[in-house]
This record gives structure tokens, sequence and C-alpha cells, in this order.
């Protein structure tokens, strides 16, 4: 229904805090790491002042707390930790392991630089590094959208064709410490909203014993694999349908797999995620006053990437122009590479440029977005695509390439 | 329910399982499993254990099984045993069931921290002294001279304290256990059940490939380790020491066999020169001397 | 659960590795008539292939490992290690 008049100023990390106590989550392990630990802090003083019932592990490295997880959501909890970057990778091999053994364990990832060298500031390589795991993997621009994706996180990760680890992800500092309006729906709706957790079909239970994760033989590997495939793509489908049922319910509703802005009429279109999508707005409002038809879709969801959707938004436009705070070394954009291979699957020939753009939390404005759509039409216009991504404003020696 | 020498005959690691013959894992776990019941979860990171299991879409086991990577047994009891007080359901056995090296080497760090927030949950380490999964590398836990794949010419290094290490955790019980006496394992698992907290039982699991000994000598072994005084059956609940079954008697040194009727059992000493029998003996009677310290320092 | 949902669970099942039996090339010849019924074979059988009924010992060889230790471990010799076909 509406939405309820509970306005206060939060961080994206404080927003998600909230949204781990309105989804009643029962197990949360913890490890602080920039720029991560206000979520961990807020929820320590939740369940210290007892506004939530979890049982709160703090436990002694990120590894560990991807595998207190695993052993508390085999059981059937529903769990919750959240972390960046170097914590991240640390975690590697039991990341992995959440999604092959079918957890639907939720994770907050403030998305972060990778070291060396050491960076706190925002840059998704870190949480694209996982894009073949299994994982769910999507991505919010501001603290609203971090509060509400959280909660339908664990509502897309439990679905019982599913059964997926989901990864909210948001960008290191510029969402995850800027103080924002964010609306606190009420307990109640939330409720209503997502059902108290029960144990998935294959939690362990002592009154019909079985395993989980035996060793495997090469006959019968592959179709675990499937099947985590075809949850992938079934998750397309729900990630869709519970965003409109929170707009519903709560009034609030972002476009699913991922949010459209001036696309139907539009020549040419921004494909970006994270927080640049919101500059990116901005850019496609300053551009239109200069008569340019420019666009933008702000994919939320990395995995399942959103092909379908993708291509038939795309496919009749002059110029695509991806803009990712990512790289694959040696390989092109990870961003851009899917969307050149969903292209060329989906038979649209439209021309893409991409942008390697932010790395290490380097600012992207909408000065510079404004900057790239230029320079990617004139490309256009002079006939010259390039085969590689280009990167943005780099310096070399005195000049920026 | 039937019973035999007092214990349920009701096997709950099922046969024709993938364990080699003779396999000291495979009755310490017969035993521990038994002396657990029916209601427990076993938590196995990388180790033999996780391959005797045999393949999907069948298990040996007869209770849960959670498989997990090697380092992570003791954080995903952990987080297991919470998941079970959220739940509200406290009839159920958390128990991890690890190898040395997932415990002594890659492990260490999440048994450490499990152990210091003190999770109520039972850590077992079954100590074949070497990665005997992989095809018997050396460990942390691996003893003195003995020969391993990577110490070929006999191992260097010491065997890690782990219930030194585990005493300086301050957890409520800490107990050695033998496959040679399961009736010492029964009654030590059924105390460590009765204790809120987290319990660490390290096992000592003679490995007929690995020890290079005949498989029908699994439990001639491992009695020897014992009667040698090489391995020292004892409890220490809540800082204070007491020994169990025959180490109760072996203080003294004179009622101690010579350590060698043990090194002699195993290919993997074969190699051992007189000297390095002395000083193994010699190690053997300092750690009874630090036994007898403790002894003396409970009476205080 | 749907054909979509495959997890890696396994079901408890005797001879998850098949009939152990065949791994054997001793095998364990049990001399009932000199059996004292001490139950120390059933204590210290690593398979759990022993049940003792009628206060003897009755072996399953479709599992049986042939490790031994029975033979080992029994106080008065009432099991010997044969080889097999013999």
């Amino acid at each position: 229904m509406n939405e309820q008049n509970n306005i206060k100023m939060l961080t994206g990390n404080y927003a998600a805090a909230y949204a781990v106590k309105l989804s009643r989550v029962e197990v949360i392990s913890a490890y602080p790491i920039t720029p991560q630990t206000p979520i961990i802090e807020k929820l320590s003083e939740f369940v210290e002042r007892g506004e939530l019932n979890a049982r709160f592990i703090r436990v002694e490295s990120e590894h560990s707390a991807m595998a207190s997880l695993i052993g508390a959501a085999s059981v059937g909890a529903r769990t919750y930790t959240a972390t960046s970057a170097q914590g991240l990778l640390y975690m590697g091999e039991v990341v992995w392991w959440a999604a092959g053994a079918r957890l639907p364990i939720v994770m907050g990832v403030v998305t972060r630089a990778l070291a060396p060298p050491w960076s706190i500031w925002t840059d998704h390589t870190d949480i694209l590094s996982f894009r073949d795991s299994g994982w769910i993997i999507l991505f919010a621009s501001n603290a609203q959208e971090v509060l509400d994706l959280t909660i339908q996180a664990f509502k897309i990760a439990e679905n019982e064709k599913i059964l997926l680890p989901v990864a909210v992800t948001w960008d290191a500092f510029v969402v995850s410490h800027t103080l924002e309006p964010v609306s606190i729906p009420e307990q109640r709706i939330i409720d209503e909203f997502l059902e108290k957790k029960r144990p998935q079909p294959h939690a362990l239970n002592v009154d019909e014993p079985f395993s989980l994760g035996n060793i495997t033989f090469p006959s019968d590997y592959m179709e675990l694999r499937r099947s985590i495939d075809r949850a992938m793509k079934y998750a397309k489908e729900i990630i869709v349908s519970v965003d409109k049922e929170f707009g519903e319910k709560i009034g609030r509703k972002y476009g699913g797999l991922i949010e459209e802005y001036f696309i139907n009429d539009a020549d040419i279109l921004i494909i970006t995620l994270g927080v640049i999508g919101e500059e990116a707005k901005e850019a496609v409002d300053r551009l239109r006053k200069e008569d340019l038809r420019v666009g933008l879709i702000r994919l939320r969801s990395i995995r399942p990437f959103p092909s379908e959707i993708l291509s038939k938004y795309c496919c009749d436009k002059k110029l695509c122009i991806v803009i990712e705070r990512s790289v694959s070394f040696g390989g092109g954009g990870v961003i851009l590479n899917d969307v050149l291979s969903t292209f060329y699957r989906y038979n649209v020939e439209t021309p893409t440029i991409g942008y390697i753009a932010g790395l290490g939390g380097r600012e992207v404005s909408v000065e510079d977005i404004v900057g790239m759509v230029s320079e990617a039409c004139g490309r256009l216009k002079d006939g010259k695509l390039p085969n590689e991504p280009l990167w943005y404003g780099v310096k070399i020696g005195e000049r920026y390439e | 329910m039937s019973k035999v020498l007092g214990l349920p005959t009701s096997e709950l690691l099922l046969k024709g399982n993938a364990s080699c013959p003779g396999c000291g894992a495979a009755i310490t776990l017969r035993h521990v499993l038994k002396a657990f019941g029916p209601k427990t979860i076993l938590i196995i990171p990388a180790c033999c254990t996780s391959v005797i299991a045999g393949p999907y879409p069948k298990t040996a086991f007869n209770v849960p099984v959670l498989h997990i990577a090697f380092a992570a047994s003791a954080a995903a009891g952990a987080g297991m045993s919470e998941a079970l007080i959220a739940k509200g359901r406290d009839d159920v056995n958390v128990v991890v069931w690890a190898g040395d090296g997932g415990t002594v080497d890659i492990g260490i760090q999440a048994l450490s921290g499990a152990a210091e927030r003190g999770h109520n949950m039972v850590y077992i380490c079954y100590d074949n002294e070497a990665y005997m999964n992989t095809g018997i590398q050396r460990s942390g836990s691996t003893p003195p001279k003995a020969w391993t794949t990577t110490t070929p010419g006999g191992n260097p290094g010491f065997k890690k304290d782990m219930i030194g290490i585990m005493f300086a955790h301050r957890i409520p019980y800490i107990a050695t256990l033998n496959p040679a006496f399961p009736h010492d394992i029964i009654n030590k698992i059924k105390k460590a059940k009765s204790i809120q907290g987290f319990k660490y039982l390290h096992a000592l699991s003679p490995c007929p490939p690995g020890w290079r000994f005949d498989s029908s000598l699994t439990i001639k072994v491992a009695r020897m380790a014992v009667l040698t005084g090489i391995w020292i059956l004892y409890e220490i609940e809540n800082g204070v020491l007491r020994l169990t079954g025959p180490s109760k008697n072996l203080l003294d040194k004179k009622k101690r066999l010579p350590v060698r009727e043990y090194l002699k059992l195993q290919g993997r000493f074969a190699h051992l020169s007189e000297k390095d029998i002395i000083e193994i003996q010699e190690m053997v009677d300092e750690s009874w001397m630090k036994i007898a310290d403790m002894l003396e320092s409970n009476k205080r | 659960m749907s054909n979509y949902f495959i997890p890696p669970i396994s079901k408890p099942s005797i001879g998850s590795l098949g009939k152990t039996g065949s791994w054997r090339s001793l095998y364990p010849k049990l001399q009932l008539d000199k059996c004292t019924s001490c139950g120390l074979c059933w204590l210290y059988c690593p398979e759990g292939v022993i049940e003792i009924i009628d206060d003897k010992p009755r072996i399953d060889y479709d599992f049986c490992k042939g490790c031994g230790i029975c033979a080992d471990v029994c106080p008065v010799k009432a099991i010997e290690m044969v080889r097999e076909g013999e």
C-alpha cells in the first residue's frame, strides 16, 4: 500500500542494517572491513537493545563469516553478513560453496577496489570476480534501494525454485556513507511480504538424515551444476515479480532486472550500474536539453544477466555506451563483454562503445558522463569504433587519455 | 534397543563405506556416533572421512552431515550451533569431526575463534598424524622423525601441542581418545554432551597405509601407544586434569613399556637409529613430567 | 522437490561404495566352538560387519574388507585369516 511516513536520514550502510532487522534475520556473522563496519555496528546495537532477535557471531575472519553462515543456513536459519574487497576475496572458496550447497544466504557487499595498492574507495571488480559462482548479484544505487533490495533479497533467495545466495551491492562511501532520507517500512508490512523463514527442503535435520556435499563422480556432477544454471534463469522472473509485489505492498518499485530512464524514443543508450546510474540520469536530462535523444539502462541484476530485456531495448538504437567500474585484465571490460556477447547471441547489431571509468573510487561526475557520450558520438560519426574498451580519464604524464 | 558390552548395536556409520581396511578413524567414529546417538549433526571438512562417506547420491552416515571446506569446519559448527539456538532446538548435538591437517594447520584459525567465543559444540580431531587423504604428507601433527612422503628422511619438526593450545582457550572440557579403549571414548563423549560450551577431543587414529603396518594391527598399535605412554589418556575439566584408562597407572616410568615397543610396529619409524629412539623416549618421559606437574598444581 | 532443484544431497546407504567384500584377499574364518562370547570382535571391527546373534559373532562377508583386526583381538584365536578360495 502507501509508504508509511517513517523517514530517517540514513547512510546506505545503516539502511542495510534496518533492512536486516525488518527481515528478522536469525543468524548474523560479522567481521569488520572498511567501508562495511557501520552495518555491523548498527546491527550489534539492534541486537543488544533487543530490537533484533538474532544470534550475532563476531567471527575471526571473513572466511569464517561465510562458513558460519553455511553452517547456520544448512539447518534452515535466515542468515546475513556483509563485506568488501579483500574480505570478499578472502571468503573466496566458501562464497562458491554457499551457491553450490544451494543455501539462501544474503550478503551485503560494499563494493571496494582491490589491493595492492590499498584503496578503500568504490570499484566493482571485487563482487564481479564472483560472477560465475552461482550467486545472484544485484546492484543498488542509493540508500533507499539498499534497504528495499536487501529485504527483497531474502524473498528471492528463499524461493524454493531458486535457493541460491544473493549479494546486494552498493558503492563504497558514495552510497555506504552518504546520508539520504530513507523511508523505513513498518515491521507489520514486511512480515506480510516476507514470511517467517521455513527450513528449505534440503535443510539438515535429525529426523530424516542425509548429507550435503558428498564427493560426486564425473557421471553426476554436471547435473548438479545445471540445476544452478536453471535456477538462475528462473530467478529472472522472480526478481521482477518480487520488485512488483514490493511496489504493490510498500509503494516503491524499481523496474526489476533493470531500471529504465527515457529509453523509448532514445537514439543513444547509456548502460551502467551502481551509483554511476544516478549521475547518468542527470546526464540524460542535460543532454536531452541539447536535443540529444539519450536514455539510460541501469543494470540492477548482473547475475542473472538481463539478456532478453537488454537486447529488446537496444536492438533499434543507434549507439550503446557501456560505462563500468570494473575491468577484466587482458580481456576487456567485464560488463562490456557480457553486453556484447548478449548482443551477438540475440542478433543485436547496435554499435557499442565501452568505457572503463571510476576505478579505485575515482569520481564519475555528470560532466564525465556527458563527456563520454560526446566522445562516443564523435567516434560513431567518424566510423572509428574501438575494438577494446576505452579507459576514461587516465593520466599519462601530463595528458589525459 | 539391543546392546553388546553395554553399547548400542545400531550402527550410525554404515558398512560398505570407502574407509581403508583396518582404519583407526572408522573404529573411533563408530563408537563416537554410538555415544552421541542419532540426534547428531556432523560437520566434516576435507579429510579422509569426507571420502569415507562414499559418493553422491549415497552416503555411509545415518546422521545428517554437512561437508565443508578444509579450513572452515569450526566456523561452520559455530554457525550451526547458533542457528539451532535461534530455532529453539537444544536437543541436537553439533559435532565437528576433522582430521589433523584441518585442525592443527589450515583449520586452526577457525578453531581458535570458535573456542574463544565458546559456542556450544564438540570438536573432535581424529589424528592420523599426516595428510593421509592426499597421500601421507607431513602435517603439523606429524610426530618427530616419522617418515611421510614430504619428509622421506624423517620429520624434522615436533608435534604441535593441540591440547596445550586448547587449554589456553579456557574451554570447559578437553580430552584425549584412543580406539583401543572404546569405553573410555563413550564415557568422555557422554561427559562432553553434558557440558555447555566448547568441548575439544583429540583422538589418536592409527592408519595402516600411512604408518606402514598390517591392517590387522590397528588396535595393537593403538593400545601400545597408551601402554608406552606416548599417547596419554586424560581429560581436563575446567582446568583440572585427570588421567583415565590405563594411563592412570603410568605416572611411574617403570610401569610404562619402552617406547620402542610402539615404534617397532610401524614402518614409518623403521629408519630410526638407536639415538633417535632414545631421543623419542626422552620426549615421552618429559611429557609425563609435565603431566605430573599439572597434577601437582591441581592440588593447589 | 521439483525437477529444477537438484541439490548435492546424499541418502544414507549400506554399501555406499558397493560390496566392499570384494576388496579382500584374506577372509576371517570363524571357529565358533572356540568362541567365548567376549564381544571384542564386534567392538573393534572398523566396518561394523560383525553382529552378535545368540551370543556368537556372525560376519557379513558382502562388506567385510578382510582387515584382520577381529582375528588379532580375539583372545582365544577363534578367528583365523584365511586366503580367499581356501
